[in-house]
């Protein structure tokens, strides 16, 4: 069982906070939080997820580097081991925006896509 | 000599403004456009900006900036929009004459029908808020930091202070984290964050960086190179607060300290300027004080979505439309709008009444269950607003009819 925890809901600009913890097995939330608000932070609490945009190594280009990001999120502990593991992917063209670069990054089940074109 | 050549529409920058006023300008039907950019390649800032979030109300979808520039240029190559890059535009006259020059065309004059405004903004440097101490080498404004890291694979530093909590400043703050460095702190003077809070939470919260409100920098340290910052709390008139000093060790110093909309062409021209936004005064249609010279996105005003400043893009691109068409309605009755001392900045400027308008608003400080008014004729209830979120509103065009003085527009707390 995890402590309880104060949580801001980025559902919209507005940043509602909230009070989450675990009681017998169910996710808890108090505050004064609507319905999308309420399903965010469960599952925020249970394992925060997020996507991952970064950027790779270009084989020759001028500029030396390629965005990318994951195609969906990515459970947040994972963060640092997806930047290490990126660290040695590089590019080659020609690349359209939106083809897969990895695929199932760390078996996580989510890709990692190119976020531009590039060409020879 | 240099030859004119004449055209009906010059855009000047094809980042999101100038892209999107483009492609609408040639899905109106004005065939006889050139969109001029500096840079070797179009999408303005968006190249860099590698982060998410951008495109929600465009393409109802969460893309990176480069993803948002490439949708723009699809659209852009579809409606054969024509390009002039790598060339910078060296002047622009009252009378429309622009006079550009490249390294493969020399120079270049043209006499333009209308021009639009899309250059952006730059961002504040040190010397513009003047931060006591040496000039070592470290210290960086946030958006040059990250065009090092994200284009040309460049770390500017391994231990950071950021300075300012504008959504680049925390944005730079994750993306040095995930990329290896150490973000000592962000330190922002005002007592709320400047940025929004998904990003205070995203990219401050999730890697356990603290803010510092209410914080600035007292002293920078070091002689070649950046060794470390001395933060001092400030009290509400922004003096340093004595005995709040902690000096903090880093090598590298991020300046997140705003924007400034570069409008160095139309200043020469002789577009009147807004002192409180940095950009133009524009009517509804987006024209300036310079009959046919239109002005949108950053160079206007500093916007805080991308959206939005595409959206600005097309209404100038529909008021260019209209002034190379010889179709614009008559502005001779305009009202001037005025906000009270909780209004920041209202864009337009004023109003013909001719149409719906859409105001964009940033109030002074928070505020929470507020009423909006604009005139007698219009009124909305807001559950809060914050000078970090700029509100978007539209007045039905009656409100703006036969009102001769300006029209006020003024927020209360319920």
């Amino acid at each position: 069982m995890r402590e309880a925890k104060n949580l801001i809901c980025v559902t919209c600009p507005k940043g509602c906070e909230a009070r989450v913890w675990a009681e017998e097995g169910s996710v808890k939330v108090k505050g004064k939080i609507c319905k999308k608000g309420k399903s965010y932070l469960e599952q925020e609490f249970r394992e925060p997820k997020r996507t991952l945009t970064t950027t790779i190594l270009t084989q020759d280009s001028r500029l030396k580097r390629f965005p990318v990001r994951t195609s969906g999120p990515i459970p947040k502990k994972d963060l640092f081991r997806a930047m290490d593991y990126l660290s040695s992917v590089k590019v080659r063209p020609p690349v359209k925006a939106s083809d897969v670069i990895v695929r199932d990054l760390l078996q996580t089940g989510i890709d990692v896509i190119a976020c531009d074109d590039l060409m020879e | 000599m240099v030859q004119k050549a004449h055209i009906d529409l010059a855009i000047i920058g094809s980042g999101p403004a100038g892209l999107a006023a483009a492609v609408e300008a040639k899905r109106l039907g004005l065939r006889d456009l050139v969109v001029f950019d500096r840079d070797e390649k179009p999408g303005g800032i968006l190249r860099q900006c590698i982060h998410a979030g951008f495109g929600l109300d465009k393409f109802k979808e969460q893309l990176t900036g480069p993803e948002y520039a490439h949708r723009y240029l699809k659209m852009a190559e579809a409606e054969g929009v024509d390009f002039s890059l790598n060339t910078t535009v060296l002047e622009m006259d009252k009378d429309r004459v622009l006079t550009v020059v490249s390294e493969q065309a020399g120079l270049r004059q043209y006499e333009c029908g209308s021009i639009i405004l899309a250059m952006g903004c730059r961002e504040r440097p040190r010397g513009a808020i003047g931060i006591p101490g040496t000039r070592p080498a470290g210290i960086f404004t946030a958006g040059h930091a990250q065009r090092l890291i994200n284009m040309e694979g460049y770390m500017p530093g391994r231990t950071v202070v950021v300075l300012g909590s504008g959504d680049i400043g925390l944005i730079m703050a994750r993306r040095l984290t995930l990329e290896g460095a150490q973000v000592k702190a962000v330190a922002e003077i005002l007592p709320y964050p400047s940025g929004l809070v998904r990003n205070v939470v995203q990219c401050l919260h999730d890697f356990d960086i603290p803010l510092l409100l209410t914080h600035t920098v007292a002293e920078v340290h070091g002689d070649r190179r950046v060794q470390g910052v001395t933060l001092v709390q400030v009290d509400d008139q922004w003096n340093p607060v004595q005995g709040t000093e902690r000096r903090i060790d880093c090598d590298t110093l991020l300046l997140s300290v705003g924007l400034i909309p570069e409008n160095e062409l139309s200043k020469v021209a002789g577009v009147s300027m807004d002192s409180r936004t940095g950009g133009a005064y524009v009517n509804d249609y987006f024209e300036t004080s310079l009959q046919g010279v239109f002005s949108c996105g950053n160079v206007l005003h500093v916007n805080d979505v991308v959206d939005n400043v595409s959206s600005e893009g097309e209404s100038a691109a529909h008021g260019a439309y209209l002034r190379v068409e010889g179709r614009m309605p008559d502005m001779t009755s305009m009202v001037s709008l005025q906000g009270d001392e909780t209004i920041g900045q209202i864009v337009p400027h004023r109003v013909s009444g001719q149409k719906d308008t859409t105001l964009h608003i940033r109030v002074k400080r928070p505020m929470s269950k507020l009423t909006l008014r604009v005139g007698d004729g219009f009124e909305k209830k807001l559950p809060f607003a914050r000078p970090s979120e700029m509100i978007w509103v539209t007045v039905p065009k009656e409100v703006f009819r036969n009102a001769g003085a300006p029209i006020m527009v003024c927020c209360e707390e319920r």
